[in-house]
């Protein structure tokens, strides 16, 4: 027998006029991620690409998979370094596991549970949307959250910030950033400051575990990081977000498949640039006199602008949206992080502002084809006079 | 002025079994159908019944709308059946074909006397009307507008494209006589769009206005090209026509004879052999099928048209009116296990790399029918602008096609788009989402609000 009759005779109880017919979405999710359906294009063109979905979320999250695991060393690398004892390769990376692995599991059990209730409830299929987004969420929180917390605003993003609108492909923003900032307003302690970016950082005496941003916005130079650590990513911060080596592999992962937009990333990097520039030539505070290429590299601006930005439901839809909405977010980074101490991290605030702002400017990228077309009337008219 | 327009965005797909340079005669079908699922928005009026005698070129059914439009028998013969669906809605009528072929036959005056009232009036009654398509709305033509363009594009790029070079190459008389009709039609703006390949029809046709266009598909769509030479503006009327169906209107207006022969490419992976058939429009595709080789054991597709916006049709239907091509495809019945992740099942083609198949690009590759995926939500954003050479926002129109807001749709462009155009959407879509069906259903919500 093989897997496929297996499947099928499991299936019977959850077809139509079934007893357990309510929750066969929830059965239909679990067969489509063992195999591809059968279904054969009946209205249309009648051949179809390979891509679907779920082979974008999956293309996303193997984009990711080098930073996470990253992160995991990361995590370990940076709780070790402070004990002061020597340690391995390995031994970081059992840290880093035993504090992320079960943030990933949260994660994943409460938002597909949501997702799950949410597609019995409506009688639709499970959306694949939150395989990636809830990979990113532990990824963008400092490591030391607790797990309730993560568990919460899961719910909050997967509930308000996507089901409310209409679930996957309707939201306004992205909801992994919708996570980190509803835990970011609602338990500030937990998500900034100099305790929270380190593993432990709180219970060994003495160190202080402040991300490079978080410095410089009191004041302080980071002397001790080169630009080199800050590239490859062995420095404090959110899990995930450190490594600007891992990041740009993922980049190149997206931007190949073609699953990413570049023009975002690219329109993302230009704007961020260029404000980094201009601010290093005035100069007025330690943030605008950061070096522009480190704003590149530090905090989570390579990685907002790679695995957020592009989020293709929340950001602009069209090509011409796309650099404008990329070039926006990269400017309004660097701003936030210049402007603002008490936000030294400006790439989340930045994402989320842009987001709400994208279809502003799909309209007007619109509407321009339309005046064009217009114009186009009016000239013939007038010729035809 | 001959304009060189290169085409960029798009995508040319390469499938096996395109069809050879070779044309088949087979004996003639015993029935002919007459299918009315080909005649969009049209409500016909029969003016026969079931076993009436009707020439070759006798009118079958008129149009409700406009009763001079004609519809006649492509055979002489009886009228075996007129099937009728839900509502006793004529679905197809069909001739049983006698050994006579008796025919009907039209005066028609000479070239020079010829102006556009003559020989719209022939046109009507003759049959011949039907072949003239009409932008917007992608229906028959309105002969109480006067268009202010034609256009006919005389190369496919569509997948497994049909070859009209070589199917006018022994009828260029005809087309060209045709051609010299119908540019009495529309003040002299008749349009030719060709691909820079044609080299032997550039020259003969260096009378006519023509425009090159060269790229990937949609290039051949001949909405495409009068986007990019004279774009229909809102209250415009563009008529369109295929081809082959210029050599029928060229070869009636010199003979008298309402002949509609038909060169069909009978192609796709599952044929042994692809070639082209010369037979007559309806024939039934059993006298097709039985001399074409196909693979054995496989559950097949046939389609009226071409893979992205032909329709399917069983093996006992009839061939269409204005497809110039059979398409035959495996049908993707069957469950891939864990074929979603990228990298695994490498032989379905894809736009995006998330396979080793565009290693093989170059190659011709089997397609078929699987949907490879589910219907989604709108997700992934940009892919439908891709594969849509018009400054139009592909996206944005279909989502105001499906909120029926006729305002906005004028607005994005709905005048200048046919179902067709939107084919590519429809296979590189990863939501699954079924542009064509969309539009068309747009265009006619525009039609009966408007028209």
């Amino acid at each position: 027998m093989n897997i496929r009759s297996i499947v099928d005779n499991l299936k019977k109880p959850f077809e139509k006029g079934e007893k357990l017919e309510k929750f066969y979405p929830a059965f239909d999710a679990f067969e489509t991620f063992l195999f591809v359906p059968n279904h054969t294009a009946k209205k249309g063109a009648h051949i179809r690409d390979a891509i679907d979905l779920k082979r974008v979320m999956i293309t996303v999250i193997i984009a990711l998979l080098p930073a996470l695991f990253y992160g995991i060393y990361n995590t370990g690398y940076q709780y070790l370094v402070q004990t002061n004892d020597s340690f391995t390769t390995l031994d970081a990376i059992l840290h880093g596991s035993y504090k992320i692995v079960p943030m990933i599991a949260v994660s994943y059990i409460v938002g597909l549970s949501i997702e799950f209730l949410f597609a019995i409830w409506r009688g639709h299929q499970v959306n694949e949307g939150y395989l990636v987004t809830g990979l990113l969420i532990p990824m963008i929180m400092p490591v030391d959250i607790p797990l309730w917390m993560v568990g919460i605003s899961v719910a909050f993003a997967v509930i308000i910030g996507k089901e409310a609108f209409g679930g996957t492909g309707m939201n306004i923003l992205n909801p992994a950033l919708t996570a980190r900032a509803f835990a970011f307003f609602a338990y500030p302690t937990y998500m900034s400051g100099n305790q929270v970016w380190v593993s432990e950082a709180s219970n060994v005496d003495g160190v202080s575990g402040e991300t490079i941003l978080g410095m410089l916005a009191a004041g302080n130079s980071p002397e001790q990081f080169g630009v080199l650590e800050m590239f490859v990513g062995s420095i404090p911060g959110s899990i995930a977000e450190t490594s600007t080596l891992m990041v740009l592999i993922g980049a190149f992962i997206l931007i190949y498949t073609g699953i990413g937009s570049w023009r975002i990333m690219l329109g993302g990097v230009i704007g961020a640039a260029i404000t980094g520039l201009l601010f290093n030539f005035w100069g007025a505070n330690a943030l605008m006199s950061f070096d522009w290429q480190n704003h590149l590299i530090v905090g989570g601006f390579a990685f907002g602008i790679v695995f957020m930005a592009t989020d293709p439901v929340s950001a602009a839809q069209t090509i011409k949206g796309k650099w404008i909405y990329g070039i926006l977010v990269g400017i309004l980074c660097i701003l936030i992080r210049v402007f603002n101490p008490a936000y030294p991290e400006g790439v989340m605030l930045a994402i989320l502002l842009m987001n709400v702002f994208a279809p502003t400017i799909d309209h007007y990228v619109v509407e321009a084809n339309v005046k064009r077309r217009e114009n186009r009337l009016k000239t013939q008219l007038k010729t035809a006079r | 002025m001959s304009q060189d327009i290169l085409i960029k965005k798009g995508l040319s797909i390469n499938i096996k079994g395109v069809a050879q340079k070779e044309v088949k005669k087979i004996p003639l079908s015993k029935f002919y159908g007459h299918n009315l699922d080909d005649f969009h928005l049209l409500i016909p009026k029969l003016e026969v019944g079931i076993g009436d005698y009707v020439k070759r070129g006798q009118p079958l059914f008129y149009s409700k709308l406009n009763e001079a439009i004609k519809f006649v028998s492509n055979v002489s013969g009886y009228v075996k059946d007129i099937v009728r669906g839900e509502r006793r809605k004529i679905l197809n009528i069909i001739i049983e074909r006698d050994k006579k072929d008796s025919v009907q036959k039209n005066n028609i005056p000479s070239l020079p006397r010829l102006d556009s009232a003559v020989i719209i009036k022939s046109l009507l009654s003759s049959g011949c009307w039907p072949f003239i398509k009409q932008r917007p709305f992608d229906i028959i033509a309105d002969p109480t507008r006067t268009p202010k363009s034609i256009f006919i594009s005389c190369f496919d790029s569509a997948p497994l494209p049909v070859d009209y070079s070589f199917i006018l190459n022994d009828r260029l008389d005809h087309f060209k006589y045709g051609l010299s009709i119908l540019k009495k039609l529309a003040s002299g703006n008749l349009f030719l769009g060709l691909n820079s390949s044609q080299k032997l029809l550039e020259s003969e046709l260096e009378d006519y206005n023509i425009n090159f266009f060269n790229g990937p598909h949609p290039s051949g769509n001949v909405g495409v090209q009068i986007h990019h030479i004279d774009p229909i503006n809102s209250g415009d009327i563009v008529w369109v026509l295929n081809p082959e169906d210029v050599v029928i209107i060229g070869e009636f207006f010199k003979t008298g004879e309402f002949n509609p022969t038909r060169t069909l490419a009978v192609s796709g992976p599952p044929v042994k052999s692809p070639k082209y058939f010369r037979l007559t429009i309806g024939a039934q595709l059993h006298s097709v099928l039985s001399n074409v080789e196909l693979v054995e054991d496989a559950e097949l597709r046939y389609i009226n048209g071409n893979v992205l916006t032909g329709k399917t049709v069983s093996s006992n239907g009839f061939l269409g009116f204005y497809n110039n091509n059979l398409s035959v495809l495996k049908e993707g019945n069957n469950y891939k296990l864990f074929g979603w992740i990228p990298f695994i099942n490498n032989k379905v083609p894809s736009i995006y790399k998330t396979s080793f198949s565009w290693l093989s690009n170059g190659k011709p590759k089997d397609y078929d029918t699987n949907l490879n995926g589910e219907e989604r939500a709108f997700v992934a954003t940009g892919e439908m602008e891709n594969v849509f050479p018009m400054d139009i926002y592909p996206m944005q129109l279909i989502k105001e096609c499906l909120i029926g807001d006729i305002e906005k749709m004028e607005k994005l462009g709905i005048y200048e788009v046919s179902p067709e155009d939107f084919g590519l959407i429809d296979y590189s879509s990863s939501s699954k989402i079924e542009a064509q069906t969309i539009i068309r259903e747009g265009l006619d919500y525009l039609y009966k609000e408007t028209q």
